[in-house]
């Protein structure tokens, strides 16, 4: 290690945060970009599912929670953005890597959405997981990576609430209305665990991470914990896990579950998800349908420029 | 003179049809905006929209005191029912058309509204002054995105012209009154949309030519939405938006 | 598009912190966008805007130059003057 490295470490290790012009790894810096535009993308791809279901919520007062939530979901990308452009990228650059298919993006948003109960499986298990994950990252060791963490928490406590609220006045409703709940849970249960990433011991970027404490609890650690809290929260409104290896380990103090079929997180990672295409065409014509828009707005700019209003 | 209630509730019914139709339409633009930041701005006006809908239903199942809510309104009904005007329903088009038709609807609106606060109405005039606030920040950003589409490239010019002329002709049932219109008018509850073309029409000639646009000529009209007369986008609209309270009715969402 | 960051004023008599950044093509939209996108929670009551270009930082480098001349003057602090207790909250 060079001595840089080394007091880089140092700092670390001290709980000291790495702000933007800091010298840093440049392996620490490519880390940081890939983690954070990959939670970037993330949230505006997860815009995608929810707002297929916005014309078509079943009151008014869902219908402004759930375009509230979306909104929300796109401002915490664009948060996230802002904290991957302190490390010099930006955001053109960023999109056409999500584009290109070399940045990714959470393998959940490749199922897709079909009935209402699934804005409720998302919002109670989908965001619900990203909350375990994102309160761990709000140690983060990048500065600005750990403020719009901050933010972003404290915006998303909602989200997992309306979520369990679908499903909770569902398994109040009719029979159709609880075997929808239950049909939802079925299947974004796995996919659910899945987002914490392999296993440790497969886990590649796991070890150094840990290290540079840009992650801060490990994918099984953070999966336990998300286990552990849903299946009570499951339990209460009469819901039922699908899995029958599900059981409390008074020893370990944890549940233990089932395993998960990593086969299929292969498989959808790799494009056979119901929606993978559907869901990256949808941002790349966006995208490219938008540039006319952004072209006349640079040009009437270069036309008019004018001096900002002072600050007062 | 004096209105009865079920008057009343028709008129409250109008302005919550015309904005639940229009957040309709802007919400349809999550996850479709120009770019990230314009996206989470539209949906703040279709948020505004909707919370605006919500109020006008809300006091409509007030007067009509039979235990309807708001969803009884948007979701029970049929397009014979709805009666907002056809300019809120046309699909959203591309970025320029959804512009233009905000712009439009923006000047309007807020000269409404204006006039609304002044309602012996007490529950209307509280709407129209939250909306108002609204409609001011709403018509701030329509009004520069037309100058920035009309003056900035050839393309966007061309879109914007043409979405005006596409949208001109339904800008006619913004003004008109009907008898009953009249009454709610005549009661001091409503406003005389009659007596705000003058006005509007100056100020979107005025943006429209700081912009390059050319105003269409006003050759045709189209109207009948306050009669249940619409185009045949409404019937789209409410088989996307009542689907589920169709398919299950009668449950708790 | 260039990069704006944002600052808020959570209300009147606070200073303006530095919330975070977005994407506009003119100080203008740059508001606007702020207003949108910051704001969604009732967070603010006054926005500035600063295009990122123009902000001069300081260095990780300055930083012995500039703060640790600072460290050795502990005369500039209340507690360094130690007083009888009866005029102790002086």
């Amino acid at each position: 290690m060079s001595e840089e490295e080394i007091l880089f470490q140092q700092r670390i290790d001290a709980e000291l945060k790495v702000e933007p012009k800091d010298w840093m790894p440049e392996k620490y810096r490519q880390n940081l970009i890939r983690q954070i535009s990959q939670h970037a993308h993330s949230e505006v791809i997860g815009m995608q599912p929810e707002g297929n279901w916005i014309t078509r919520a079943p009151t008014l007062h869902r219908k402004s929670i759930l375009l509230a939530k979306i909104q929300d979901e796109g401002g915490h990308g664009l948060y996230l953005y802002s904290a991957a452009e302190t490390l010099g990228i930006s955001r053109e650059e960023l999109v056409q890597a999500l584009h290109s298919g070399a940045a990714k993006y959470a393998s959940i948003f490749n199922y897709p959405a079909l009935t209402w109960a699934d804005m409720g499986a998302i919002g109670w298990l989908v965001d619900g997981a990203a909350i375990v994950n994102q309160i761990s990252l709000q140690r983060t060791s990048y500065g600005p990576y750990a403020r719009s963490m901050v933010r972003i928490c404290k915006e998303e406590s909602f989200h997992q609430r309306q979520g369990y609220h679908i499903m909770m006045v569902l398994m109040q409703g009719s029979q159709e209305q609880q075997a929808m709940a239950q049909d939802a849970l079925d299947r974004f249960w796995w996919p659910s665990l899945m987002m914490f990433g392999p296993h440790d011991a497969e886990s590649a970027n796991s070890t150094q991470s840990m290290k540079w404490k840009i992650k801060r609890k490990s994918n099984d650690e953070l999966r336990q914990k998300f286990i552990d809290q849903s299946v009570k929260q499951a339990e209460v409104i009469g819901l039922k896990i699908p899995d029958p290896a599900l059981k409390w380990n008074k020893a370990r103090e944890h549940y233990d579950f089932g395993k998960i079929d990593w086969d299929e997180f292969a498989r959808v990672i790799k494009g056979d998800g119901p929606c993978n295409r559907q869901r990256l065409q949808h941002h790349i014509r966006t995208h490219n349908e938008g540039a006319w828009v952004r072209d006349a707005v640079a040009a009437y700019e270069a036309k008019h420029k004018k001096q900002p209003t002072r600050a007062a | 003179m004096l209105i009865d209630k079920s008057q009343l509730k028709i008129f409250v019914l109008r302005l919550a049809d015309d904005a639940l139709v229009i957040a309709h339409r802007l919400s349809e633009w999550c996850s479709h905006g120009p770019s990230l930041e314009e996206d989470l701005a539209l949906t703040n006006v279709a948020l505004d929209y909707m919370g605006r809908a919500r109020m006008f239903y809300g006091y409509a199942a007030e007067i009509a005191g039979d235990g309807s809510t708001e969803d009884t309104y948007a979701y029970d009904r049929d397009c014979r029912d709805f009666t907002n005007l056809l300019i809120h329903e046309l699909p959203r088009g591309d970025f320029a058309f959804t512009m233009a038709r905000q712009y439009l609807v923006d000047e309007f609106n807020l000269a409404y509204m204006e006039l609304l606060q002044q309602s012996k109405d007490p529950t209307l005039a509280a709407i129209a002054t939250k909306a108002n606030k609204e409609g001011l920040y709403h018509l701030r950003r329509s009004r520069k995105w037309l100058l920035r589409l009309g003056d900035g490239t050839a393309e966007s010019h061309n879109r914007l012209q043409q979405a005006m002329e596409d949208i001109w002709g339904y800008t006619t049932e913004l003004f008109e009154m009907d008898e009953l219109e009249q009454a709610i008018v005549e009661a001091g509850i409503g406003v005389n949309a009659i007596h705000l073309h003058p006005q509007w029409k100056q100020r979107v000639t005025a943006t429209l030519t700081e912009a390059t646009i050319t105003v269409p000529s006003s050759d045709w009209a189209v109207t009948g939405g306050r009669k249940g007369i619409h185009t045949e986008a409404l019937g789209h609209i409410l088989s996307d938006m009542q689907f589920l309270q169709r398919a299950y009715p009668g449950q708790q969402w | 598009m260039k990069l704006y960051e944002v600052f808020i004023r959570s209300r009147r008599g606070l200073d303006h912190k530095h919330t975070g950044s977005l994407l506009a093509d003119s100080p203008e939209q740059a508001l606007e966008y702020a207003r949108d996108i910051y704001t969604r929670r009732s967070e603010g009551v006054s926005i500035w805007v600063v295009s990122s270009a123009d902000i001069i930082a300081s260095q990780e480098t300055d930083c012995e130059s500039f703060y640790d001349p600072h460290d050795d003057k502990p005369y500039r602090h209340a507690a360094h003057y130690q007083l009888p207790d009866e005029v102790n909250s002086m």
